[in-house]
């Protein structure tokens, strides 16, 4: 049987006027205890690629250029 | 990133340790510090930097044993009454006795502890009975201060990779660890003189009522790989049905009243505002009151902090929602709840194995040795019941230094070279199919029939089905579960963990035919407390493929407990009601 995705919103939310992955950075990526983030081959950003988010904030508060944010997932709020 | 690469890489150490969280930072660091000469490795399935159960920081430390406020010898009879009597004290007591140097020690790192005008200490009283709660106004420096202290011993620090199954020698003593890495799938054996388990947590083990996998009480990396591994390498578990449950603001996973707002003037209450419980300190007693009021025409129950001075609620949201799980403020920005007019619902959060909490860990002694030679275990997963931070501190550093000691004086282990090939089978068995379930959905399942059938009130009954539920969920994890990316590869890993986890908490629970530690392991068809059969440890150990348990009778005490003082713990609830 095949599998399919089933969408969901995103908690984790990236500026890219702001982020500065296209430059080299990658600490919202190392620093994330579920290893969640990547850096889109297209855009050279950081987003969130699996929605595995415990909403625990090391992505924003060690992001050098305020670019990432982080807000609770839907089904909890 | 994330494909499936094929690549295998051999090293060798004196001390290996894995799980970069709390307990493993310190226990890589005493070794290193113990003989300078030790290759010791740190190995992480996330990164040093923010990984465990302290990934943002912590506000305080829940079980400071600090001179002038508490001995060793309080401290040691508090945790066995709080345990039910179900207590080796010498771990316990050994902590009690090295947590205040540890103390010191993360001060000079740069960890700071509240103190008094004075300069002392300022101790707060939480539990029961003696006064250990100390606030840290700059928790969130925690990790960074420990990972500076790692690169100035020049700890080796492996990132990435997830140790997936122990080594062991031709006796059964440990030889080291086979990892895989989480982005390239890529093989690492570490042979190893010593390993020091320090993975956290069974914390993905019970769904939390959310139904959002990733939002349980403890960090969702946390899932139960150290004791999967313990397991599969031969050691005894102990205790297992003693669960983790604790009190939570509903829907968001952080804790709420004891320790932070506790101090304060905080207090749990029911819908009418009135309190039911004298001690708001976590304890199965305490969780079946709580659990009891739930339930009842007076439920829901609430944190009540309206009553407090403005200025009082402000540093309490300043601690809350900054500190340990700084994304709290937005949950109850969300649904417009402000400390200062409503009281915040709580709820019970979703079950698990911790021995930070409880005491559902790998058996280990005094010195973190657990019953497989030159296999040590510390911190939440380590059987040393109630020890929190402060605890995997403290038996981190005691674990770290007799493993660097033993490790001297042996040769490295041979293992049999048959052990990697059967275990990389394994781990790549669902990157080769084609087509196949999911690992979130085996996940998912799992998880869901332990909320129906293992959470208490328990059931003999239910926990049976359960068994054969989960021995149909391993048919399809062994034979068809498929994944498509290294990313994925972890998560099946992890899957594997918590069926091995959910499968334990059904078997040590049946084991133990009757009621203890409250709502732990409130057995409804043996309802009572049996001291006469009971009073003992249970040990789960894999024999012959299969797990199997047995009973182990409590060290004698070190410390007496009178006869007036054993139920302490059981007189919780408030009779009479002003």
């Amino acid at each position: 049987m095949p599998l399919i995705n089933s969408p969901s919103l995103a908690p984790v939310v990236v500026d890219e006027d702001k982020c500065i992955a296209d430059k080299g950075c990658t600490v919202c990526v190392d620093v994330c205890p579920l290893d969640i983030l990547r850096i889109s081959d297209l855009t050279g950003k950081a987003f969130m690629k699996y929605d595995e988010c415990w909403y625990c904030m090391p992505c924003e508060a060690d992001c050098p250029t305020g670019a990432v944010t982080v807000s609770i997932p839907y089904l909890l709020r | 990133m994330d494909e499936i690469q094929t690549g295998h890489t051999s090293v060798e150490c004196d001390v290996l340790v894995i799980g970069g969280g709390t307990a493993g930072p310190m226990a890589a660091y005493k070794a290193k510090r113990r003989n300078p000469k030790a290759r010791v490795i740190l190995l992480e399935k996330a990164n040093v930097k923010r990984s465990g159960a302290i990934s943002m920081g912590m506000d305080g430390l829940n079980n400071a044993v600090v001179p002038g406020y508490a001995t060793p010898e309080q401290y040691t009879k508090e945790i066995t009454i709080a345990n039910d009597g179900i207590c080796d004290q010498a771990p316990v007591y050994k902590y009690a006795s090295r947590c205040f140097d540890i103390i010191q020690e993360l001060d000079s790192f740069g960890i700071r502890f509240q103190k008094t005008e004075n300069g002392d200490f300022d101790v707060k009283k939480v539990h029961h009975l003696g006064a250990y709660v100390l606030p840290m106004p700059n928790g969130d420096t925690v990790k960074k201060a420990l990972y500076r202290q790692l690169r100035r011993e020049r700890i080796l620090i492996s990132n990435r990779f997830m140790a997936t199954r122990l080594l062991t020698g031709a006796d059964g003593e440990i030889a080291g660890a086979i990892a895989v890495n989480t982005r390239s799938a890529e093989f690492l054996t570490i042979r190893a003189k010593a390993v020091i388990l320090c993975l956290g947590a069974a914390g993905r083990l019970g769904l939390p009522q959310s139904g959002y996998l990733w939002g349980t009480y403890e960090n969702a990396a946390n899932s139960g790989d150290g004791y999967a591994m313990a397991f599969h390498a031969g050691a005894a578990l102990a205790n297992l049905e003693c669960y983790q449950i604790n009190p939570l603001i509903k829907d968001y996973n952080g804790p709420a009243c004891a320790y932070v707002a506790g101090p304060f003037g905080a207090y749990t209450t029911n819908a009418e505002g009135n309190r039911f419980i004298e001690c708001d300190y976590w304890s199965g007693q305490m969780m079946q009151e709580f659990y009891d009021e739930l339930q009842s025409g007076k439920g829901p129950v609430f944190l009540k902090l309206n009553h407090l001075h403005e200025d009082t609620i402000g540093q309490i949201e300043t601690i809350l929602h900054n500190v340990e799980r700084p994304s709290r403020g937005r949950f109850h920005a969300g649904r417009g709840t402000d400390y200062r007019r409503k009281m915040v619902e709580m709820h019970i959060s979703e079950i698990g194995f911790c021995s930070g909490h409880s005491a559902s860990g790998v058996f280990v002694d005094e010195f973190a040795r657990t019953t497989v030679k030159g296999l040590y275990a510390a911190g939440d997963m380590a059987s040393v019941p109630h020890n929190y931070m402060l605890g995997a501190f403290t038996n981190g550093a005691i674990a770290g230094e007799d493993a660097a000691d033993f490790a001297k004086e042996i040769d490295l282990p041979a293992h049999d070279a048959e052990d990697f090939e059967r275990e990389r089978k394994r781990v790549l068995a669902p990157t080769l199919r084609g087509d196949g379930i999911p690992p979130n959905q085996i996940e998912y399942k799992t998880r869901r029939l332990v909320n129906d059938y293992l959470q208490p009130p328990k059931v003999t009954t239910k926990m049976r089905l359960a068994q054969q539920r989960f021995a149909e969920i391993r048919e399809d994890l062994e034979h068809n579960m498929v994944v498509r990316d290294s990313h994925e590869l972890m998560r099946a890993l992890e899957a594997s963990s918590i069926l091995d986890c959910a499968e334990m908490a059904a078997t040590a629970s049946l084991f133990r035919t009757e009621s203890r530690w409250g709502l732990y392991h409130n057995r409804v068809d043996y309802p009572e407390k049996n001291d006469a059969d009971w009073f003992c440890h249970t040990l789960l150990q894999k024999s012959e493929g299969r797990m199997v348990c047995s009973k182990r009778a409590v060290a004698p005490y070190i410390v007496p407990i009178e006869d007036d003082e054993r139920s302490a713990y059981d007189r919780q609830r408030i009779r009479q009601q002003a």
